[in-house]
């Protein structure tokens, strides 16, 4: 009876044969990140490494506004989508606790790869977990900090400057602190531009994901907000609601109703883009990885454009974006994953990178006398990537991020209650989540 | 079926009983009819139980529980009915459930208004009336996502045919017909959008309904000399009531849960002002990870809608029994 079923084991036995080396030789790894302009810049970038080690390289790309759902699911579930990953920097707690990354200090250390090659504020932002402790979880990838782009071709138009002037009594240029930018924004507001009305400033207002957290943590930076008591971990009562952070609430309360284009209630990364590019707005706030296609579009790019970092106010920082990557724990394909990692890590590799459009995080790249140089936004990126601050990137960031997010819409755009009730809540509500995590 | 099909089909099950071995055979012949009416549909039931119902329950273990699906390595700790007291005393789980309860009673009023005047008219059988029933139809049959994101544009101030609209009728500029973005304005930006599209839907039961009165109750109404308007409410409502009915019951169940249009439209904003109760579920279940508490915010709209819905099927019921 047995001998049967013989050939149709044998037959078995080889499909399986014939399916499972493809599995162990890692001939195709998949990478897993965001949609974006830079993404397509990674998939040129890495036909190098393909031709280099022989293995082919799957993306798959995932739009910003369901970025975090699907990957942080993805990871949740254990999923082997992804061998490599490009996190974001938020994430680097949870997943180092919840041991979704491989952790990479003894491969660095093997392979000779030293983080203090790399930007330190990239290295914090995107490797460590702790923060600042040497455990590296990512290699720093894209370096993305929120700064500001605006019309040179207006600001430069003799009337305008004329008009400015008498009005404010400086010259109309780049700002310099957020009262300025203001000023700025309130001059542009509905002004009629080549017959078409133009409004001052898009900033970000987005509810759905992490949109108008990003926009008010880049400006609240600058009025005095912290996260929390730089001597006692956790303690955010008059921190997070001090009467300086309350005052930079309001402000950007302010400068959403003054300054930006009708229905500007959900704007984060491509909306706001897309209002600078159909000519709507004199300025407009947006992580720099948006600089090199803004710089190369037709209508607004060129000597039409230019770039600055953003304003000072009482202190002078700005919100970090941008990734490392990682090794994802329930890959199969490990080993060839490290070995992307430690291609990627080269120093021609990270140049390549930066001429293509990513935003590398190499000193040997950046610190190069020809980087300020190299693109007209390559200034502004090093001044935004000097003074860098971000959000919390505890286990429980989703957390905390929803409860800002909620907090501040419902103030800056619903209009209800005062900024002081949104940050006093907001430490009600980040204190209970750190309570229940026991870190309180 | 041809003679052809049926020397076909007893050929195959011929050979299909030879194929059977014997052992098989004397063991399939020995079960009763019960056995094998049983053995045909237990993988769709092993199947439901695997996608419905085992979620469900699986669903009310988590709600006593602080279960993250964010931490998968945390202890998960029983926290007994901690979870529905926090849903039932969180003012913003109220104040979507408010939100919830304000959409549902104006699209279900606007879309029964309207689809039953629509139903009514459609029912007189003018010139060209099946070429308006179709076009009518034409809402109902589109995607959410497509509508959702079209409404979006026809909404934008600056460039949105809606807002031109509006302003060329009532001279208000268009900059400041922010229909997403004002809070008093975005409700019913998402209550307009629902109503369009589904009023359809709502005309296509009326319409059922109407059409199942028999003429003879309107001829004998008006040899009795009753009026059109006396006709209407003695006969057409009540006769239709039950499909009316119906059609309230199916619009608010499925606009209980309404989520792909308010995502799409707002995504619960400005502010919350649109977070209905599944834009809140989600946020809690989705980017909070609040497994164990939205599980339990889940079966409470559960038994809600459940409750409401069967008390409401008796009504009907009796409705129908008049």
């Amino acid at each position: 009876m047995l001998k049967k079923w013989v050939p149709l084991f044998g037959a078995a036995a080889l499909c399986a044969a014939m399916t499972a080396p493809q599995a162990a030789k890692a001939e195709q790894l998949t990478l897993c990140w965001a949609a974006w302009d830079p993404a397509n810049a990674l998939v040129e970038l890495s036909k190098d490494f393909t031709a280099k080690s022989g293995i082919d390289m799957k993306f798959e790309f995932v739009p910003w506004t369901s970025y975090a759902d699907r990957f942080l699911n993805e990871l949740n579930s254990r999923g082997k989508l992804c061998d490599l990953i490009i996190g974001d920097s938020q994430w680097i707690g949870g997943a180092a606790e919840n041991g979704h990354y491989v952790k990479l200090n003894d491969f660095f250390a093997k392979e000779g790869i030293k983080m203090d090659d790399f930007v330190p504020a990239t290295v914090v932002g995107y490797s460590e977990w702790p923060k600042n402790t040497p455990n590296y979880w990512a290699l720093p990838a894209m370096g993305d900090v929120v700064g500001w782009t605006y019309r040179k071709d207006w600001f430069e138009r003799p009337e305008l400057q004329k008009e400015f002037k008498a009005k404010y009594g400086r010259d109309l240029v780049a700002p310099k602190t957020y009262d300025e930018l203001k000023q700025i924004a309130e001059f542009f507001q509905k002004r009629q531009i080549d017959g078409k009305t133009v409004y001052g400033a898009s900033i970000y207002t987005e509810r759905g994901s992490e949109g108008i957290t990003m926009g008010v943590t880049n400006v609240l930076y600058d009025w005095g907000f912290m996260y929390e008591n730089p001597k006692k971990p956790y303690d955010m009562q008059g921190y997070v609601n001090s009467p300086d952070a309350i005052k930079g609430l309001e402000f950007y309360k302010s400068l959403y109703d003054c300054c930006t284009p009708p229905g500007s209630s959900n704007v984060y990364m491509v909306e706001s883009a897309d209002a600078f590019k159909s000519g709507q707005v004199a300025m407009q706030m947006n992580f720099a990885f948006t600089w090199p296609g803004l710089y190369k579009d037709e209508k607004v790019g060129g000597d039409r454009i230019g770039f600055f970092a953003n304003p000072a106010e009482k202190y002078h920082f700005a919100q970090l974006g941008g990734q490392g990557i990682s090794v994802v724990a329930y890959s199969d394909k490990r080993d060839a994953a490290l070995q992307y990692i430690k291609w990627f890590a080269q120093p021609d590799v990270q140049a390549k990178w930066w001429k293509l459009g990513g935003y590398s995080c190499l000193k040997a790249v950046v610190d190069a006398p020809d980087f300020k140089t190299s693109q007209p936004y390559a200034p502004a990126f090093l001044e935004s990537m000097a003074i860098v601050k971000d959000f919390w990137a505890e286990p429980s960031y989703a957390e905390l991020l929803q409860a800002m997010q909620k907090r501040v819409h419902d103030y800056v755009i619903a209009g209800k209650g005062t900024a002081k009730e949104a940050l006093d809540g907001l430490v009600v509500d980040w204190t209970e989540i750190f309570k229940e995590d026991g870190k309180i | 079926m041809t003679t052809s099909d049926h020397t076909y089909a007893d050929k195959a099950a011929e050979a299909a009983v030879r194929a059977t071995p014997e052992p098989v055979a004397r063991r399939l012949r020995s079960l009763s009819d019960k056995a094998i009416a049983w053995l045909f549909i237990a993988p769709t039931i092993v199947l439901l139980l695997a996608i419905n119902i085992f979620p469900l329950f699986w669903a009310v273990y988590l709600s006593f529980t602080n279960y993250r699906a964010n931490r998968p390595n945390a202890v998960v700790q029983n926290v007994g009915l901690g979870n529905y007291s926090r849903v039932l005393n969180d003012p913003d789980i109220w104040a979507s459930m408010q939100t919830t309860a304000h959409f549902v009673f104006w699209t279900i009023l606007l879309q029964t208004v309207i689809g039953f005047g629509l139903a009514y008219l459609i029912d007189r059988k003018f010139r060209g009336h099946a070429f308006w029933t179709t076009l009518i139809l034409i809402p109902m049959m589109l995607s959410p996502a497509v509508v959702g994101n079209f409404w979006r544009f026809l909404y934008e101030p600056q460039i949105g045919l809606f807002a031109y609209a509006v302003s060329f009728l009532t001279g208000i500029p268009t900059s400041e017909i922010q229909m997403l973005g004002n809070v008093h304005l975005a409700p019913w930006a998402i209550i307009i959008v629902d109503t369009w599209m589904w009023t359809p839907y709502v005309m296509l039961i009326c319409l059922a309904g109407l059409r199942s009165i028999p003429d003879y109750i309107y001829e004998a109404a008006e040899v009795d000399r009753a009026s059109n308007w006396r006709q209407f409410w003695s006969i057409t409502v009540p006769m239709a009531l039950p499909f009316i009915m119906l059609a309230v019951l199916f619009r608010g169940i499925e606009n209980f849960k309404m989520f792909d249009m308010v995502n799409l439209l707002t995504g619960g904003g400005p502010g919350s002002t649109t977070e209905v109760a599944s834009i809140a579920l989600k946020r809690d279940a989705f980017e909070a990870w609040a497994t164990g508490r939205s599980s339990a915010f889940a079966i409470v709209l559960f038994v809600a809608v459940f409750g409401l819905a069967n008390i409401y099927v008796k009504a009907l019921n009796r409705v129908k029994q008049r």
